[in-house]
């Protein structure tokens, strides 16, 4: 009965291809599936991978906004960015630690992120031109995060709507720093307002295009939708942040780059043009400006970092090693 | 070892309450577990207090044992004090 | 200071007239020692910031990026209390973004890059050792401002400590490999170590305000040293580096570290962020 919270990888529940009636009871009664649950072993599969890119995009996130913690403008602005970054740091880890009750390996998925096995959010792989740059970031990527999160929060599976619940608290005070940065930005001097401009044109195509393709063109969302891993369609969720932004562009006195956005009465809705999503497929090929580098960076901290984690482990050893040597002199003392 | 152990993590976020599991996290060992979790599940004040626990060392009930671990408990509505009717006006009872 | 006088001409205060600006004015003493305090937190900052992302373990990003914050608000804190004491109306921005590399008044110690991940623990384990006890005994200032910021500081200088401590022992005491590493990073950072303990300006030790740092040597080398034995390394036998930090003589490295880190705010002049 030697078993553990969530993370006895050697004997997980029994898996198979059809879903177990106990899974689909749950399901049913808008229960949450906890790891030693039975479930389908698509269900299983499905969720490592959503939640491994998940955490593989906050952990590659640091990257462009970590760009600016040496060059922050102020020593303000220096000190939250700084925080900010750590965040996701932290969002990572609370993300693979979801992922690993799923009996995953953290190891592993970093290995799976490392060889482009798996991967991470496109986003990403946008350079951060200019200070306006972060600014956009935290208004619009981490806006539209948002927009993606939240339902996640009350995803079925349990480990992974808590650790939603965490990451969602944090993500509103990236979203307003980036909201106040722009803000300062377009109410400075004329050059700060056309850097504010100028960022807000580069990322809000690319924002949008995080919600994934449009729901005709996306053969999963009807799946994950069934097993309650996803709440919403993948248009229905970008409209609602076309709406939740047109307003805040507005308030920012920023124009969003897209003649084609207006109040629609009759749908109750914001109209807005079509998304190219050309661009976004080359990006996730690998073409993207930044893909190569976002990568070697990753690669080149997790190896450099290599001798101070197996030192750290081998010392490990060697305390337990004594502890143990301890004991057994003191038992043989007692004999 | 590829990967530091797995510790799950507890946090009592003030005082007169218990600790709560808010997570895990992988440490080399118990000290630096300790800290790392101070680190990554306190730095917004959530806690007075911490434990850290291997992964490996908790036992859990498994779902199969729900049904006899837990269901004999359902009839006995007994055990709680809101099934035993008081008559109106009696106070501190 | 025996900077000549400059040449140069506004707008751009020049460092050396700005080092020999008035010296006899009431409060310079402790407007260059409060300095001194503030740029060795800001440049320590600035060089842990650079880890964020580049950690060897996510946990380590988090642990640093925290020591990192906490740098920096001391640097702020006391930057701002460096500009009011001296009474012209810098911010504390002002200071740390419109100051050349001969007006920075921290030690050599902090400013070099480090990339190297037993560096920067050998670096951290020193200069918290060091502000440790300093901090401890500024606690205790007569001047009430510098009293406060100690006080809080040193629990969250005794907490790096904590950290490069715990990490010293296990890079040094882990693998044969570690063993070799981590004995080089501190061989490296060892020439550093002395410019800590030089002396300061006499009156204001006198006064009670400023800590003598040379009364902080052997209690700071107690520390480091009973680290050291833990991990297995030995205490280095190295030459002290040349120093002056403290008078504004820096490295080569700090230049390039202020570049990277006032460009954005100097190209902008009088824009707020």
């Amino acid at each position: 009965m030697a078993s553990v919270y969530g993370n006895d990888f050697g004997a997980r529940a029994e898996t198979s291809s059809d879903e177990p009636q106990s899974f689909l009871d749950l399901l049913a009664g808008e229960g949450r599936v906890e790891p030693r649950d039975e479930m389908p072993d698509a269900y299983r599969r499905t969720l490592v991978r959503q939640i491994a890119q998940h955490a593989h995009s906050e952990i590659i996130g640091m990257q462009p906004e970590g760009n600016w913690i040496s060059r922050a403008p102020s020593l303000r602005r220096k000190a939250i960015l700084m925080a900010k970054v750590q965040d996701e740091a932290g969002h990572g880890l609370y993300l693979y630690a979801a992922a690993e009750t799923l009996g995953v390996d953290r190891a592993d998925l970093l290995d799976q992120l490392h060889d482009g096995r798996q991967k991470y959010s496109s986003i990403f792989n946008y350079p951060t031109l200019t200070w306006a740059d972060v600014g956009a970031i935290g208004w619009l990527v981490d806006g539209a995060a948002i927009v993606n999160q939240v339902p996640l929060c009350r995803c079925s599976y349990g480990p992974y709507a808590r650790a939603m619940v965490r990451v969602c608290k944090e993500e509103s005070f990236h979203q307003r720093q980036g909201f106040e940065i722009l803000h300062t930005l377009s109410h400075g001097t004329p050059a700060q307002r056309a850097m504010a401009q100028d960022a807000v044109d580069r990322y809000w195509w690319p924002s949008l295009m995080m919600f994934g393709p449009p729901d005709d063109d996306s053969p999963n969302s009807a799946q994950s939708m069934a097993w309650g891993i996803k709440r919403f369609s993948n248009d229905d969720l970008r409209q609602r942040f076309v709406d939740m932004t047109v307003p805040q562009a507005e308030a920012l006195g920023l124009t969003l780059p897209d003649p084609e956005i207006r109040w629609n009465e009759e749908r109750g809705h914001y109209d807005f043009g079509e998304v190219d999503f050309t661009e976004l497929f080359e990006v996730i090929k690998g073409h993207g400006p930044c893909n190569a580098q976002r990568m070697s960076h990753r690669v080149r901290a997790h190896e450099d970092g290599a001798w101070a984690r197996e030192a750290a482990s081998a010392y490990a050893q060697k305390q337990a090693q004594k502890q143990a040597e301890k004991q057994l002199v003191r038992t043989e003392g007692a004999a | 070892m590829r990967e530091w152990p797995l510790w799950e993590v507890f946090v009592r976020s003030r005082r007169g309450l218990s600790h709560v599991h808010v997570g895990s996290l992988h440490a080399p060992d118990a000290e630096m577990a300790l800290r790392n979790a101070r680190d990554l599940y306190t730095r917004r004040q959530e806690g007075v207090s911490l434990w850290v626990v291997p992964a490996a060392e908790i036992v859990a009930s498994t779902p199969d044992q729900g049904a006899a671990f837990f269901d004999p408990a359902d009839d006995k509505v007994y055990r709680h004090p809101t099934f035993y009717d008081v008559p109106e006006g009696v106070e501190h009872l | 200071m025996t900077t000549p006088p400059s040449s140069s001409s506004p707008p751009l205060r020049s460092s050396a007239e700005q080092l020999g600006r008035d010296p006899g004015r009431p409060g310079a003493g402790l407007t260059a020692y409060v300095l001194g305090l503030a740029d060795d937190a800001l440049v320590s900052a600035q060089r842990m910031g650079w880890w964020i992302s580049r950690a060897p373990q996510l946990e380590e990003d988090v642990a640093l990026a925290n020591i990192g914050l906490d740098q920096l608000g001391q640097a702020r804190t006391l930057l701002a209390y460096a500009g009011e004491i001296e009474g012209d109306g810098r911010s504390e921005d002002d200071l740390a973004y419109l100051r050349d590399e001969r007006e920075f008044r921290n030690v050599w110690l902090v400013e070099r890059a480090q990339t190297d991940f037993g560096v920067a623990m050998a670096r951290l384990l020193v200069f918290s050792a060091w502000q440790r006890e300093l901090y401890g005994a500024l606690a205790s200032s007569t001047d009430a401002t510098l009293a406060g910021v100690a006080g809080k500081a040193v629990k969250e200088v005794a907490y790096h400590l904590d950290h490069a401590s715990h990490w010293v022992v296990r890079l040094g005491d882990g693998t044969e490999e570690s063993h070799a590493r981590m004995q080089a990073a501190l061989d490296a950072e060892w020439p550093f170590v002395p410019e800590l303990f030089e002396p300061v300006d006499a009156a204001l030790v006198a006064e009670g305000v400023a800590v003598d740092p040379v009364a902080l040597r052997p209690a700071v080398l107690a520390r480091i040293e009973a680290v050291v034995a833990e991990a297995t390394l030995a205490v280095p036998q190295v030459a002290p580096a040349v120093g002056g930090g403290r008078r504004g003589l820096h490295t080569e490295e700090m230049g390039y570290l202020l570049a990277e880190m006032q460009h954005l705010a100097r190209s902008h002049p009088g824009a707020t962020w």
